[in-house]
Protein backbone atom coordinates (compact mmCIF):
# COMPACT_ATOMS: atom_id res chain seq x y z
CA UNK A 1 0.00 0.00 0.00
CA UNK A 2 1.15 3.49 -1.11
CA UNK A 3 0.35 5.26 1.94
CA UNK A 4 1.58 8.72 0.12
CA UNK A 5 -0.31 8.39 -2.76
CA UNK A 6 -3.54 7.72 -0.39
CA UNK A 7 -2.88 10.15 1.84
CA UNK A 8 -2.41 12.72 -1.15
CA UNK A 9 -5.55 11.48 -2.93
CA UNK A 10 -7.35 11.67 0.22
CA UNK A 11 -6.22 15.29 0.53
CA UNK A 12 -7.32 16.24 -3.09
CA UNK A 13 -10.76 15.77 -1.57
CA UNK A 14 -10.22 17.47 1.14
CA UNK A 15 -10.92 14.41 3.18
CA UNK A 16 -15.03 15.02 2.52
CA UNK A 17 -17.22 12.32 3.60
CA UNK A 18 -19.20 12.73 0.60
CA UNK A 19 -16.56 12.35 -1.44
CA UNK A 20 -15.98 9.42 -0.49
CA UNK A 21 -17.17 7.61 -4.10
CA UNK A 22 -14.62 9.74 -5.64
CA UNK A 23 -12.07 8.88 -3.51
CA UNK A 24 -12.60 5.09 -3.71
CA UNK A 25 -12.28 5.36 -7.20
CA UNK A 26 -8.92 7.36 -7.40
CA UNK A 27 -7.56 4.45 -5.05
CA UNK A 28 -8.66 1.48 -7.59
CA UNK A 29 -7.00 3.09 -10.22
CA UNK A 30 -3.98 3.61 -8.18
CA UNK A 31 -3.90 0.35 -6.55
CA UNK A 32 -5.78 -2.10 -9.64
CA UNK A 33 -8.63 -2.82 -6.67
CA UNK A 34 -9.54 -1.98 -3.32
CA UNK A 35 -7.47 -4.29 -0.85
CA UNK A 36 -9.35 -4.48 2.82
CA UNK A 37 -5.90 -3.22 4.60
CA UNK A 38 -6.46 0.16 2.36
CA UNK A 39 -9.99 0.63 2.76
CA UNK A 40 -9.05 -0.01 7.04
CA UNK A 41 -6.70 2.86 6.07
CA UNK A 42 -8.85 4.65 4.60
CA UNK A 43 -11.21 4.33 7.26
CA UNK A 44 -8.90 5.17 10.01
CA UNK A 45 -7.47 8.15 7.79
CA UNK A 46 -11.01 9.73 7.34
CA UNK A 47 -12.30 9.17 10.22
CA UNK A 48 -15.30 7.44 8.48
CA UNK A 49 -16.95 4.42 9.46
CA UNK A 50 -15.45 1.26 7.63
CA UNK A 51 -19.11 -0.53 7.62
CA UNK A 52 -20.33 2.62 5.68
CA UNK A 53 -17.18 2.03 3.09
CA UNK A 54 -17.95 -1.54 2.99
CA UNK A 55 -21.35 -0.95 2.39
CA UNK A 56 -20.62 1.02 -0.47
CA UNK A 57 -17.43 -0.88 -2.22
CA UNK A 58 -20.25 -4.00 -2.41
CA UNK A 59 -23.11 -1.64 -3.40
CA UNK A 60 -21.11 -0.58 -6.94
CA UNK A 61 -19.94 -3.23 -9.32
CA UNK A 62 -17.66 -0.96 -10.70
CA UNK A 63 -15.51 -1.39 -6.85
CA UNK A 64 -13.80 -4.60 -6.92
CA UNK A 65 -12.70 -5.78 -3.31
CA UNK A 66 -10.36 -8.79 -5.29
CA UNK A 67 -7.45 -8.57 -7.08
CA UNK A 68 -8.18 -7.40 -11.45
CA UNK A 69 -6.11 -8.51 -14.30
CA UNK A 70 -3.98 -5.89 -15.75
CA UNK A 71 -6.72 -5.35 -18.64
CA UNK A 72 -10.66 -5.97 -17.59
CA UNK A 73 -12.50 -7.32 -20.01
CA UNK A 74 -16.51 -6.42 -19.85
CA UNK A 75 -19.28 -8.61 -21.53
CA UNK A 76 -22.02 -6.17 -22.30
CA UNK A 77 -25.24 -8.42 -21.07
CA UNK A 78 -27.77 -5.99 -22.33
CA UNK A 79 -30.69 -7.01 -24.13
CA UNK A 80 -29.36 -6.52 -27.78
CA UNK A 81 -25.87 -8.65 -26.68
CA UNK A 82 -27.57 -10.89 -25.24
CA UNK A 83 -30.00 -11.88 -28.15
CA UNK A 84 -26.40 -11.49 -30.33
CA UNK A 85 -24.83 -14.27 -28.31
CA UNK A 86 -23.41 -12.22 -25.04
CA UNK A 87 -23.92 -16.28 -23.27
CA UNK A 88 -21.63 -18.23 -25.66
CA UNK A 89 -19.14 -15.52 -26.02
CA UNK A 90 -18.84 -15.96 -21.62
CA UNK A 91 -18.50 -19.04 -21.91
CA UNK A 92 -15.82 -19.26 -24.82
CA UNK A 93 -13.64 -16.67 -22.18
CA UNK A 94 -13.99 -18.75 -19.25
CA UNK A 95 -12.78 -21.80 -21.39
CA UNK A 96 -9.67 -19.87 -23.00
CA UNK A 97 -8.49 -18.23 -19.78
CA UNK A 98 -9.79 -20.81 -17.44
CA UNK A 99 -10.99 -18.09 -15.06
CA UNK A 100 -14.49 -17.40 -13.43
CA UNK A 101 -16.18 -14.09 -13.48
CA UNK A 102 -14.75 -11.40 -11.36
CA UNK A 103 -11.19 -13.91 -10.84
CA UNK A 104 -7.90 -13.10 -12.58
CA UNK A 105 -5.72 -15.23 -14.47
CA UNK A 106 -2.99 -16.65 -13.09
CA UNK A 107 -1.10 -13.79 -14.76
CA UNK A 108 -2.85 -11.43 -13.49
CA UNK A 109 -3.10 -10.62 -17.06
CA UNK A 110 -7.01 -10.39 -17.26
CA UNK A 111 -10.05 -10.98 -15.69
CA UNK A 112 -13.73 -10.58 -16.65
CA UNK A 113 -16.51 -9.24 -15.72
CA UNK A 114 -20.56 -8.74 -17.01
CA UNK A 115 -22.38 -5.53 -17.52
CA UNK A 116 -25.56 -4.41 -17.78
CA UNK A 117 -25.38 -2.43 -20.73
CA UNK A 118 -22.49 -0.59 -22.35
CA UNK A 119 -24.66 1.80 -24.17
CA UNK A 120 -23.43 0.66 -27.67
CA UNK A 121 -26.48 -1.36 -28.57
CA UNK A 122 -26.15 -0.93 -32.77
CA UNK A 123 -22.26 -2.80 -32.50
CA UNK A 124 -23.89 -6.34 -30.43
CA UNK A 125 -22.34 -8.26 -29.13
CA UNK A 126 -20.32 -5.87 -27.81
CA UNK A 127 -16.85 -7.21 -25.82
CA UNK A 128 -15.05 -4.36 -23.60
CA UNK A 129 -11.11 -4.76 -23.15
CA UNK A 130 -10.14 -1.83 -20.79
CA UNK A 131 -11.74 1.66 -22.86
CA UNK A 132 -11.49 -0.41 -26.03
CA UNK A 133 -15.08 -1.74 -27.49
CA UNK A 134 -14.70 -4.93 -29.87
CA UNK A 135 -18.21 -4.79 -32.01
CA UNK A 136 -20.21 -7.65 -32.90
CA UNK A 137 -18.24 -10.58 -31.29
CA UNK A 138 -19.17 -14.13 -31.73
CA UNK A 139 -17.25 -16.72 -29.89
CA UNK A 140 -14.69 -17.43 -32.85
CA UNK A 141 -12.77 -13.95 -32.38
CA UNK A 142 -12.44 -14.17 -28.86
CA UNK A 143 -9.14 -16.19 -28.93
CA UNK A 144 -8.25 -13.37 -31.63
CA UNK A 145 -8.93 -10.49 -29.80
CA UNK A 146 -7.23 -11.49 -26.46
CA UNK A 147 -4.08 -12.40 -28.36
CA UNK A 148 -3.84 -9.22 -28.98
CA UNK A 149 -3.15 -7.67 -25.70
CA UNK A 150 -0.66 -10.77 -24.80
CA UNK A 151 1.31 -10.14 -27.71
CA UNK A 152 0.76 -5.96 -26.74
CA UNK A 153 2.60 -7.12 -23.38
CA UNK A 154 5.39 -9.62 -24.68
CA UNK A 155 7.05 -6.21 -26.38
CA UNK B 1 -47.70 26.05 13.94
CA UNK B 2 -50.39 23.26 13.83
CA UNK B 3 -51.54 22.21 10.31
CA UNK B 4 -54.89 20.36 10.22
CA UNK B 5 -54.73 16.99 8.03
CA UNK B 6 -57.32 14.82 6.71
CA UNK B 7 -57.45 10.80 7.25
CA UNK B 8 -59.86 9.02 6.23
CA UNK B 9 -62.90 11.54 6.76
CA UNK B 10 -61.01 12.48 10.16
CA UNK B 11 -59.67 15.73 11.16
CA UNK B 12 -55.91 15.21 13.11
CA UNK B 13 -54.05 18.67 13.94
CA UNK B 14 -49.93 17.83 13.28
CA UNK B 15 -47.08 19.80 13.28
CA UNK B 16 -46.00 20.83 9.62
CA UNK B 17 -44.02 17.74 8.75
CA UNK B 18 -44.93 15.31 10.92
CA UNK B 19 -44.66 12.04 9.41
CA UNK B 20 -48.51 11.25 8.17
CA UNK B 21 -48.28 7.70 10.12
CA UNK B 22 -47.83 9.31 13.29
CA UNK B 23 -50.86 11.71 11.95
CA UNK B 24 -52.71 8.35 11.63
CA UNK B 25 -51.96 7.38 15.04
CA UNK B 26 -52.94 10.08 16.49
CA UNK B 27 -56.05 9.19 15.55
CA UNK B 28 -56.50 6.12 15.99
CA UNK B 29 -55.76 4.83 12.71
CA UNK B 30 -53.75 1.55 12.03
CA UNK B 31 -51.68 1.65 9.53
CA UNK B 32 -49.51 -1.56 9.57
CA UNK B 33 -45.35 -1.38 9.79
CA UNK B 34 -42.76 -3.29 9.99
CA UNK B 35 -39.36 -1.29 9.85
CA UNK B 36 -40.36 1.93 11.59
CA UNK B 37 -39.52 2.47 15.36
CA UNK B 38 -40.10 5.53 17.39
CA UNK B 39 -36.53 5.66 17.93
CA UNK B 40 -35.05 5.84 14.65
CA UNK B 41 -35.27 8.02 11.35
CA UNK B 42 -38.17 6.65 9.08
CA UNK B 43 -36.58 4.52 6.85
CA UNK B 44 -39.02 3.68 3.81
CA UNK B 45 -37.24 -0.03 3.08
CA UNK B 46 -40.96 -2.62 4.35
CA UNK B 47 -44.02 -0.60 1.96
CA UNK B 48 -45.90 -1.92 4.48
CA UNK B 49 -47.68 1.54 5.65
CA UNK B 50 -48.32 2.49 2.03
CA UNK B 51 -51.48 5.10 1.84
CA UNK B 52 -53.03 6.70 -0.84
CA UNK B 53 -52.60 10.56 -0.60
CA UNK B 54 -54.55 13.30 -2.55
CA UNK B 55 -52.25 16.59 -3.09
CA UNK B 56 -52.89 19.41 -5.34
CA UNK B 57 -55.95 17.54 -7.17
CA UNK B 58 -53.13 14.42 -7.76
CA UNK B 59 -53.54 11.12 -6.03
CA UNK B 60 -50.44 9.27 -5.14
CA UNK B 61 -49.41 5.83 -3.32
CA UNK B 62 -46.90 6.85 -0.60
CA UNK B 63 -45.31 5.38 2.50
CA UNK B 64 -46.72 7.04 5.40
CA UNK B 65 -43.62 6.29 8.00
CA UNK B 66 -41.57 9.02 5.95
CA UNK B 67 -44.20 11.11 4.02
CA UNK B 68 -44.42 15.00 5.58
CA UNK B 69 -47.90 16.07 6.52
CA UNK B 70 -49.04 19.51 4.28
CA UNK B 71 -51.20 21.98 4.98
CA UNK B 72 -54.67 21.06 2.40
CA UNK B 73 -53.58 16.91 2.05
CA UNK B 74 -55.84 13.85 2.50
CA UNK B 75 -54.74 10.84 3.19
CA UNK B 76 -56.66 7.86 2.51
CA UNK B 77 -55.19 4.01 4.31
CA UNK B 78 -57.72 1.54 3.63
CA UNK B 79 -58.74 2.02 -0.40
CA UNK B 80 -58.57 -0.91 -2.55
CA UNK B 81 -54.78 -0.22 -4.32
CA UNK B 82 -53.67 0.00 -0.53
CA UNK B 83 -55.10 -3.15 0.43
CA UNK B 84 -53.60 -4.73 -2.73
CA UNK B 85 -50.50 -3.85 -2.34
CA UNK B 86 -50.30 -4.82 0.84
CA UNK B 87 -51.23 -8.28 0.62
CA UNK B 88 -48.79 -9.07 -1.92
CA UNK B 89 -45.84 -7.87 0.34
CA UNK B 90 -47.59 -9.84 3.34
CA UNK B 91 -47.45 -12.55 1.27
CA UNK B 92 -44.20 -11.78 0.32
CA UNK B 93 -43.14 -11.75 4.21
CA UNK B 94 -44.78 -14.63 5.18
CA UNK B 95 -43.04 -16.86 2.11
CA UNK B 96 -39.62 -15.81 3.48
CA UNK B 97 -40.07 -16.30 7.37
CA UNK B 98 -43.74 -18.21 7.54
CA UNK B 99 -42.75 -18.65 11.58
CA UNK B 100 -42.14 -15.22 12.76
CA UNK B 101 -44.83 -13.81 15.12
CA UNK B 102 -44.88 -10.26 13.85
CA UNK B 103 -45.53 -11.44 10.64
CA UNK B 104 -48.38 -14.29 11.03
CA UNK B 105 -49.99 -11.43 13.37
CA UNK B 106 -49.42 -8.76 10.23
CA UNK B 107 -50.71 -11.83 7.98
CA UNK B 108 -53.88 -12.36 10.29
CA UNK B 109 -55.23 -9.22 10.55
CA UNK B 110 -55.12 -8.77 6.58
CA UNK B 111 -57.13 -11.91 6.87
CA UNK B 112 -54.45 -13.91 5.01
CA UNK B 113 -53.57 -17.36 6.23
CA UNK B 114 -51.06 -18.76 3.84
CA UNK B 115 -49.00 -17.67 1.39
CA UNK B 116 -49.43 -19.21 -1.89
CA UNK B 117 -45.93 -18.32 -2.87
CA UNK B 118 -43.23 -21.09 -2.64
CA UNK B 119 -42.07 -21.03 0.96
CA UNK B 120 -38.10 -20.32 1.41
CA UNK B 121 -36.91 -20.44 4.91
CA UNK B 122 -39.06 -20.51 8.36
CA UNK B 123 -37.17 -17.14 9.36
CA UNK B 124 -35.04 -15.22 7.13
CA UNK B 125 -33.76 -11.35 7.29
CA UNK B 126 -35.81 -9.22 5.67
CA UNK B 127 -33.57 -6.67 4.79
CA UNK B 128 -35.62 -4.17 7.06
CA UNK B 129 -32.69 -2.32 8.28
CA UNK B 130 -33.64 -2.01 12.10
CA UNK B 131 -30.43 -3.65 13.66
CA UNK B 132 -28.33 -1.94 11.09
CA UNK B 133 -30.31 1.47 11.91
CA UNK B 134 -30.35 0.83 15.58
CA UNK B 135 -26.15 0.00 16.06
CA UNK B 136 -25.51 3.23 14.38
CA UNK B 137 -28.46 5.68 15.40
CA UNK B 138 -28.54 4.26 18.83
CA UNK B 139 -25.71 2.33 20.40
CA UNK B 140 -23.64 4.72 17.80
CA UNK B 141 -21.26 2.02 17.11
CA UNK B 142 -21.87 1.04 13.30
CA UNK B 143 -20.60 -2.42 13.62
CA UNK B 144 -23.13 -4.29 11.10
CA UNK B 145 -24.21 -3.00 7.62
CA UNK B 146 -26.36 -3.86 4.55
CA UNK B 147 -23.78 -5.07 1.72
CA UNK B 148 -24.17 -5.56 -1.91
CA UNK B 149 -27.28 -5.41 -3.67
CA UNK B 150 -30.67 -7.04 -5.30
CA UNK B 151 -30.94 -10.35 -4.29
CA UNK B 152 -27.31 -10.28 -2.88
CA UNK B 153 -28.04 -7.44 -0.06
CA UNK B 154 -27.22 -8.93 3.66
CA UNK B 155 -26.92 -7.86 7.00
CA UNK B 156 -22.92 -8.01 7.79
CA UNK B 157 -19.85 -6.89 9.15
CA UNK B 158 -17.38 -4.97 6.81
CA UNK B 159 -15.52 -8.11 5.47
CA UNK B 160 -17.71 -10.94 7.01
CA UNK B 161 -14.95 -11.34 9.72
CA UNK B 162 -15.79 -10.35 13.56
CA UNK B 163 -15.93 -6.53 14.03
CA UNK B 164 -13.60 -4.81 15.92
CA UNK B 165 -16.33 -2.19 17.00
CA UNK B 166 -19.05 -4.31 17.82
CA UNK B 167 -19.55 -4.66 22.03
CA UNK B 168 -21.66 -7.10 21.72
CA UNK B 169 -24.79 -5.29 23.79
CA UNK B 170 -26.70 -7.26 21.53
CA UNK B 171 -29.72 -4.49 20.48
CA UNK B 172 -29.20 -5.94 17.37
CA UNK B 173 -30.77 -9.11 18.69
CA UNK B 174 -33.42 -7.01 20.46
CA UNK B 175 -34.68 -5.24 17.47
CA UNK B 176 -34.85 -8.00 14.87
CA UNK B 177 -38.41 -8.90 14.45
CA UNK B 178 -37.73 -11.89 12.38
CA UNK B 179 -34.72 -13.26 15.29
CA UNK B 180 -32.41 -14.16 12.47
CA UNK B 181 -29.55 -12.47 15.20
CA UNK B 182 -29.09 -14.37 17.56
CA UNK B 183 -27.13 -14.45 20.77
CA UNK B 184 -26.91 -18.14 21.80
CA UNK B 185 -24.84 -19.78 24.63
CA UNK B 186 -21.54 -20.77 22.92
CA UNK B 187 -20.22 -24.60 23.64
CA UNK B 188 -18.19 -23.36 26.71
CA UNK B 189 -20.93 -22.99 29.69
CA UNK B 190 -21.52 -19.48 30.36
CA UNK B 191 -20.38 -18.04 27.15
CA UNK B 192 -21.92 -16.80 24.62
CA UNK B 193 -21.98 -15.60 20.98
CA UNK B 194 -23.55 -14.14 18.47
CA UNK B 195 -24.92 -15.26 15.19
CA UNK B 196 -25.95 -13.35 11.90
CA UNK B 197 -27.83 -15.33 9.08
CA UNK B 198 -24.82 -17.46 7.77
CA UNK B 199 -21.99 -15.85 9.95
CA UNK B 200 -20.90 -16.04 13.31
CA UNK B 201 -19.66 -13.25 15.11
CA UNK B 202 -16.71 -13.60 18.36
CA UNK B 203 -16.10 -9.91 18.02
CA UNK B 204 -15.64 -10.07 22.17
CA UNK B 205 -13.01 -11.44 23.86
CA UNK B 206 -14.47 -11.98 26.41
CA UNK B 207 -17.45 -13.75 25.21
CA UNK B 208 -19.92 -11.01 26.27
CA UNK B 209 -19.51 -11.63 29.85
CA UNK B 210 -19.94 -7.87 30.61
CA UNK B 211 -20.60 -8.90 34.35
CA UNK B 212 -16.38 -10.03 34.63
CA UNK B 213 -15.45 -7.94 32.03
CA UNK B 214 -12.04 -5.25 33.06
CA UNK B 215 -13.73 -2.91 31.07
CA UNK B 216 -16.75 -3.05 32.43
CA UNK B 217 -15.32 -2.99 36.28
CA UNK B 218 -13.65 -0.11 35.71
CA UNK B 219 -16.90 1.65 34.15
CA UNK B 220 -18.90 0.47 37.11
CA UNK B 221 -16.49 2.18 39.62
CA UNK B 222 -16.24 5.18 37.75
CA UNK B 223 -19.96 5.27 37.48
CA UNK B 224 -20.07 4.83 41.11
CA UNK B 225 -17.51 7.30 41.95
CA UNK B 226 -19.49 9.81 39.83
CA UNK B 227 -22.89 8.90 41.93
CA UNK B 228 -21.20 9.24 44.93
CA UNK B 229 -20.01 12.33 44.11
CA UNK B 230 -23.57 13.20 42.92
CA UNK B 231 -25.19 12.43 45.90
CA UNK B 232 -22.74 14.25 47.78
CA UNK B 233 -23.19 17.31 46.46
CA UNK B 234 -26.91 16.95 46.47
CA UNK B 235 -27.11 16.69 50.13
CA UNK B 236 -24.95 19.75 50.80
CA UNK B 237 -27.09 21.56 48.71
CA UNK B 238 -30.47 20.28 50.67
CA UNK B 239 -29.04 21.44 53.92
CA UNK B 240 -27.61 24.48 53.05
CA UNK B 241 -31.73 24.91 51.65
CA UNK B 242 -33.26 23.91 55.27
S1 LIG C 1 -24.37 -6.25 19.42
FE1 LIG C 1 -22.80 -5.27 18.12
S2 LIG C 1 -23.75 -5.22 16.10
FE2 LIG C 1 -25.41 -5.57 17.55
S3 LIG C 1 -26.21 -3.51 18.02
FE3 LIG C 1 -24.67 -4.01 19.59
S4 LIG C 1 -22.76 -3.12 18.81
FE4 LIG C 1 -24.19 -3.23 17.07
S1 LIG D 1 -31.31 -8.93 10.58
FE1 LIG D 1 -33.37 -8.57 11.38
S2 LIG D 1 -33.41 -6.40 11.95
FE2 LIG D 1 -31.63 -6.70 10.62
S3 LIG D 1 -32.41 -6.20 8.57
FE3 LIG D 1 -32.62 -8.42 8.82
S4 LIG D 1 -34.72 -8.71 9.60
FE4 LIG D 1 -34.23 -6.53 9.86
S1 LIG E 1 -42.90 1.39 7.96
FE1 LIG E 1 -42.94 2.71 6.26
S2 LIG E 1 -41.84 1.58 4.79
FE2 LIG E 1 -41.66 0.32 6.53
Amino acid sequence: MDKAAIDSIIEKYESKHENIIAILQDVQTLENYLPEETLRYIARKMELCLTRIFDITTFYKAFSLVPRGRHVIKVCCGTACHLGGSVSNIDQIKRTLRIKEGEPTEDRMFSFETVNCLGACALAPVVAVDDEYHEAVDAGKIEKILSTYEQEEDK
Amino acid sequence: MKIPIIIDNKMVKVDRGTPVLLAARKADIFIPTLCYHELLEPYGACRLCIVEVVQNRQRRLVTSCNYPAEPGMEVFTDTDPVRKIRKVLVELLLARCSEVPVVQKLARRMGIETSELKKKETKECVLCGLCVRFCEEVVSVSAIGLSNRGIEREVTTPFKTASDTCIGCGSCSYICPTGCIEMVPDKTPGMREMHMGKLTLEPCTNHYQCENCSTDQQFLNNLKKEVTRFRDTFSRFRNQES
